[in-house]
């Protein structure tokens, strides 16, 4: 089988490091500015729920870090299967860069639901709820995937065993969206991913989606950057290194 | 303005979850800036040893 050619460009770590660079200012651009609209529009604008009060306004921030550590996992599996396959480097070297990220926003998202149960559901803490414990697999996933890595001196060596991990947890995944419908649990069941109308008034659908694009564009941001930092890192004494160092610092 | 920062008597939950989040992000930027300008520094160190012994092998010859 021929592969295209920018399967082949994908392939290089210069030509990645310089897209990586040129396309991360529009992404921070974009998901920064998101962000900024959607939280104004979410803090000030939006009316408080008739039952939860102002406390309602987490919505605008819980979810969206939620799902931006399980959209990080499925792109740290989908890149550690791709290097496993096609024994690609810089597919480990994506997977490597969105587990950190993946696993900080995992780590908000139960931090900001915690403090979200307190005053709805009575209780910081929930350990029979399906959805709290799916997304605590979900970060020690990502923390198992990292200290696994820490454990392997050769890097290629590291790439190979940890990407079957990676791989192996995806399962994951699909178990949190659906917790909620499976199994009774203190979570609401889906308000805007299901085959009928959003259950959720304009005023607040506005800045949920406004940031909930943000949070995904601003991860992609930090992925990209990530990933340059990682290739820099793989690539020293690299005679294409050496010289963007030289020029860019005569 | 301050019926906005009492939140209905919220405060105290939506604020702190709107600042641990507006951490996380700003962490996760600086953290990896840090790495990268450390990668970069480090590939300038070893040029600059480079030339060093390249300049010491000329001397001796």
């Amino acid at each position: 089988m021929k592969l295209p050619r920018w399967f082949h460009l994908l392939g290089s770590s210069p030509y990645v490091y310089r897209l990586a660079g040129r396309l991360s200012p529009w992404l921070g651009a974009v998901g920064c500015g998101l962000i900024a609209v959607g939280v104004f529009w979410g803090l000030v604008i939006a009316p408080p729920d008739y039952l939860q009060g102002d406390a309602s306004r987490i919505i605008y921030i819980h979810p969206q870090t939620a799902y931006v550590g399980m959209q990080a996992y499925v792109v740290l599996a989908i890149a550690a299967a791709i290097g496993f396959i096609w024994r690609l480097k810089l597919a480990h070297a994506v997977a490597v860069s969105a587990a950190p990220i993946g696993a900080s926003f995992t780590l908000c998202a139960l931090v900001t639901g915690s403090i979200w149960g307190a005053p709805t559901w009575g209780t910081f803490w929930e350990w029979t709820d399906p959805r709290i414990m799916f997304e605590l697999l979900l970060l020690f996933l990502f923390l198992g995937y990292m200290a696994l890595r820490a454990a392997f001196e050769d890097r290629d060596k590291a790439d190979r065993v940890s990407a079957i991990l990676g791989v192996v947890g995806v399962v994951n995944v699909p178990i949190i969206h659906y917790s909620v419908l499976w199994w009774n649990t203190l979570h609401q069941g889906p308000t805007i991913m299901k085959f009928d109308e959003p259950s959720m008034t304009t005023d607040m659908l506005i800045p949920f989606l406004l940031t909930m694009f943000g949070f995904m564009v601003f991860f992609y941001w930090l992925l990209l950057k990530r990933l340059q930092a990682e290739i820099v890192d793989r690539e020293q004494g690299t005679r294409w290194l050496h010289e963007l160092v030289t020029e860019s610092n005569p | 303005m301050s019926e906005f920062l009492y939140m209905g008597g919220y405060a105290p939950y939506v604020w702190s979850a709107y600042g641990i989040t507006l951490a996380a992000l700003v962490l996760n930027v600086w953290w990896i800036r840090r790495l990268h300008r450390r990668g970069l520094e480090q590939a300038r160190n070893s040029v600059e040893q480079v030339d060093s012994a390249r300049q010491a092998t000329v001397r001796q010859v």
